[in-house]
């Protein structure tokens, strides 16, 4: 187990060096640091001087990957590539365009994000869940098809029309909760009431009808049968059988999800002007800073890699059958 | 003159190449056989529908052209405006050109704002001035708009049934001169659907179009229907043009990253060992980048290079159109990596298969093995991706143009209106309409997707038939 664990992350290491070289590529290759220096500027009347100034006071004026004047092993870290992309395998991110410490506010924007993702998380997969079996109960009935048709119609409404219709609805005309903001510690529950409300019913559609396929997958299944001949009532076998054997893909698939969690969501963090690190990711596309960018980008990719390992690892507890070696 | 841009050329690529492949289905028992259980669904039949008049409305918006002067110059040739136009700009020229001075509400003949006006007398007065184009042909409004409205939709409902009854007359004799029969038997068929395919469902649907378009038709001479916008532009214009952006987004990435998905898949399943490790590390280092943040970074990135190379781009639409490209191969980079990994999947099932051992025993390449004995057999996994992944770029687009970093901002689409949008629904009173219409235009594109895109996926995936 540990010995897989540990090739696992060995593995990670190649497909982490080529996110970075390919953020790289972007950032520094394809747009040179002095394009990056004008777009701030100003792209008209910026003099030369300027340009250099701004490059130096962030590192850009070092050679691209290798520095012929530096001696020794500086001739590798003393510049750009080492600097900027290297140095992000040890989570240092350095200073953001603007000159604000990166892993500062990524270490203190976090936790909002994750206030709101997580109670969506565990509130959503209790209700898919149960809207999931319901229909699966009701299969191939008119409950169940006007219930398909339902989730079908919720799931072709974009995710947009939810938050704002759940602002005007909810925070506007009801006023029972705030229509947007944020507060430290307790506070922040009656902020966190909206989104959460609005993220789930906007993934009921799509969730739950998902959920029911892996329902009524299972139910074709022959230990199913076995149950009902055994003179197991259709309830007892639903709740009972099928539900924890459709427990494994649904968690499984909720795992690889789990680190993804700090990262926020961009849309509703921006609609509900929630200072976590989706929002932190949208003003700094919009400000056009590429250094928060690059290190959300490396963030993200290891997170996610990360979400893989884990769902791995959680095949081997909910399904005894899966061995890892 | 016509103009081509670049993703005109492309949508007209994919229709060839759609239309060749329909030639090609016809041919072909295995492939006619799903599509057939396809156009047996009632619901899928009308989702069709919605989608023809959608594909219709995109395609004559990709017929762009230079429009001629009235004017020729002294040597008598035709002068061409610098502007570019499409076809569909040509049809909706009532809608263009009705511009109001800013927002007004649905059927209002009044504007949003108040405004001073010069009454006869000389007074100024605060007031809702009048509006230029709606409602402009009523002496008082406050009386005669809600009978000149209810008179127009019974006018344009009674014209749309008309019609739609003469397209069914049409069909009925047709379909009778095809059998053989009467055509009060054809009738009856249609009606109590002994058919294979639904065509009351069809007929049902087109008709409903018909008279909705009808409707619409003789309102909007006189009135807006879905109000204006800040500029004081038509909204309906304005959703209806940006059906081509959410078609070609769509369906260009999904070309744009066909042929990538298909030879790598084969390649990896097919090769296995050394090839197969490179394919698998390269999607999954692409999968782990974070979508929307790759995405953001290469538009930067384009703006940048736009600004940098301003001179290079003749017109703005040009700018809008490139920008377009780029986000559909962005997107395409994103999402091939699905559809390989399950190409690679069912090529390492498939090469073991009896057929291909024999192709490989008689000496056919491996290249030639991918594509004649490989490809037709992992075309209906192609095919259920394709219709899937419709739905979900659609949606993207308007999220990716919400946080500015989708099509070009002068460019019409769904995401930019719902952006606009966005701090309308701040005002008071509230102005909903722009977003009631992007929603409203979006909802019935993506629903009809959704519904066309799982009759698709069942009549193709055996392993899901049945539940």
């Amino acid at each position: 187990m540990i010995s897989y664990i540990v090739r696992r992350i060995m593995y990670a290491v190649p497909i982490l060096i080529g996110v970075n070289v390919i953020t790289f590529m972007l950032f520094f290759v394809v747009n040179t640091p002095d394009d990056m220096a004008r777009m701030h500027l100003g792209m008209k009347r910026v003099t030369p001087e300027a340009i250099e100034k701004w490059k130096e006071e962030r590192g850009y004026d070092k050679p691209v990957v290798w520095n012929a004047e530096a001696n020794a092993v500086e001739k590798i870290t003393d510049t750009i590539f080492f600097e900027n992309s290297v140095k992000l395998f040890v989570f240092d991110f350095g200073q953001s365009d603007d000159g604000r410490d990166i892993s500062h506010d990524i270490s203190q924007r976090m936790w909002p994000s994750l206030a709101i993702a997580l109670p969506g998380l565990i509130v959503g997969l209790l209700v898919y869940i149960t809207v999931g079996l319901t229909l699966s109960f009701f299969r191939a009935t008119y409950i169940d098809v006007s219930g398909v048709i339902l989730c079908v119609i919720m799931m072709s409404i974009s995710s947009m029309f939810y938050i704002i219709g759940g602002q005007v609805l909810i925070g506007k005309f009801l006023q029972l909760a705030p229509i947007s903001g944020y507060d430290t510690g307790l506070n922040a529950v009656k902020f966190l009431v909206l989104p959460v409300l609005v993220g789930l019913i906007g993934g009921i559609g799509s969730t739950s009808r998902w959920y029911r396929t892996i329902f009524l997958e299972e139910i074709n299944k022959d230990y199913v049968r076995t149950a009902r001949a055994k003179g197991l009532s259709e309830v007892r076998v639903l709740y009972q059988h099928v539900f924890r054997n459709a427990l494994i893909p649904i968690l499984t698939g909720v795992v690889v999800l789990l680190p993804m969690l700090f990262m926020g969501s961009l849309v509703t963090e921006s609609f509900f002007a929630i200072p976590g690190l989706g929002s932190y990711t949208i003003d700094a596309i919009n400000a056009q800073d590429f250094a928060i960018v690059r290190s959300m980008v490396f963030l993200g990719s290891v997170l996610y890699i990360i979400g893989l390992i884990l769902t791995d690892i959680s095949y081997t507890f909910v399904d005894p059958r899966v061995r890892l070696d | 003159m016509p103009v081509i841009f670049i993703t005109d050329a492309l949508v007209f690529l994919l229709l060839t190449m759609i239309c060749g492949f329909i030639i090609y289905a016809r041919q072909h028992e295995h492939l006619r056989a799903p599509w057939r259980e396809v156009a047996k669904r009632p619901l899928a039949m009308s989702a069709a529908v919605v989608l023809m008049l959608y594909i219709a409305i995109g395609i004559l918006d990709s017929l762009h052209f230079h429009p001629k002067l009235d004017e020729p110059d002294k040597n008598g040739n035709s002068v061409y405006s610098t502007e570019i136009i499409s076809v569909l700009d040509k049809l909706l020229v009532n809608l263009i050109e009705s511009t109001e001075s800013t927002y007004s509400a649905p059927f209002s003949a009044y504007a949003y704002v108040k405004e001073s006006i010069e009454t006869e007398d000389g007074n100024k007065i605060r007031d809702y001035p009048r509006l230029k184009y709606a409602g402009a042909h009523l002496i008082n409004p406050e009386q005669e708009r809600t009978p000149d409205i209810v008179f127009r939709t019974t006018l344009g409902a009674v014209i749309g049934l008309l019609f739609s009854c003469f397209i069914f007359l049409i069909f009925i004799i047709l379909q009778a001169r095809r059998l053989h029969v009467n055509i009060m038997t054809i009738a009856k068929r249609i009606y109590s659907n002994k058919f294979d395919v639904p065509w009351y469902a069809v007929l049902l649907t087109i008709a409903v179009l018909i008279v909705v378009f009808n409707i619409i038709f003789q309102l909007s001479g006189h009135y807006h229907v879905l109000g204006t916008d800040k500029v004081g532009q038509d909204v309906m214009y304005q959703a209806i043009k940006s059906i081509r952006t959410g078609l070609v987004i769509g369906t260009l990435t999904t070309l744009v990253m066909l042929p990538f998905a298909i030879l790598m898949g084969l390649m990896a399943g097919y090769f296995r060992g050394w090839v197969d490790d490179v394919i698998q590390y390269i999607y999954t280092t692409l999968n782990s980048i974070p979508g929307v943040l790759l995405i953001a970074a290469s538009i930067l990135l384009l703006q940048v290079y736009m600004t940098k190379h301003e001179a290079d781009f003749t017109s703005l639409a040009e700018r809008a159109d490139l920008r377009l490209l780029f986000l559909c191969i962005i997107l395409g980079i994103m999402s091939w990596t699905g559809l390989c990994r399950m190409l690679r999947a069912e090529t390492l099932k498939l090469r073991e298969m009896d057929y291909v051992q024999a192709a490989q025993a008689f000496g056919v390449g491996n290249f030639s093995i991918m594509m004649r004995h490989l490809l037709p057999n992992v075309m209906h996994i192609v095919m259920i991706s394709i219709v899937l992944d419709f739905s979900g770029l659609v949606l993207a687009e308007a999220v990716l143009s919400y946080i500015n970093i989708g099509v070009d901002p002068s460019m019409n689409s769904w995401g930019n209106m719902i952006n606009s949008a966005r701090l309308e629904m701040a005002r008071e009173p509230v102005v909903w309409w722009s977003l009631a219409a992007a929603f409203v235009f979006m909802f019935l594109l993506v629903l009809a997707a959704n519904l066309f895109s799982d009759a698709v996926r069942d009549a193709f995936d055996p392993r899901l038939r049945g539940i």
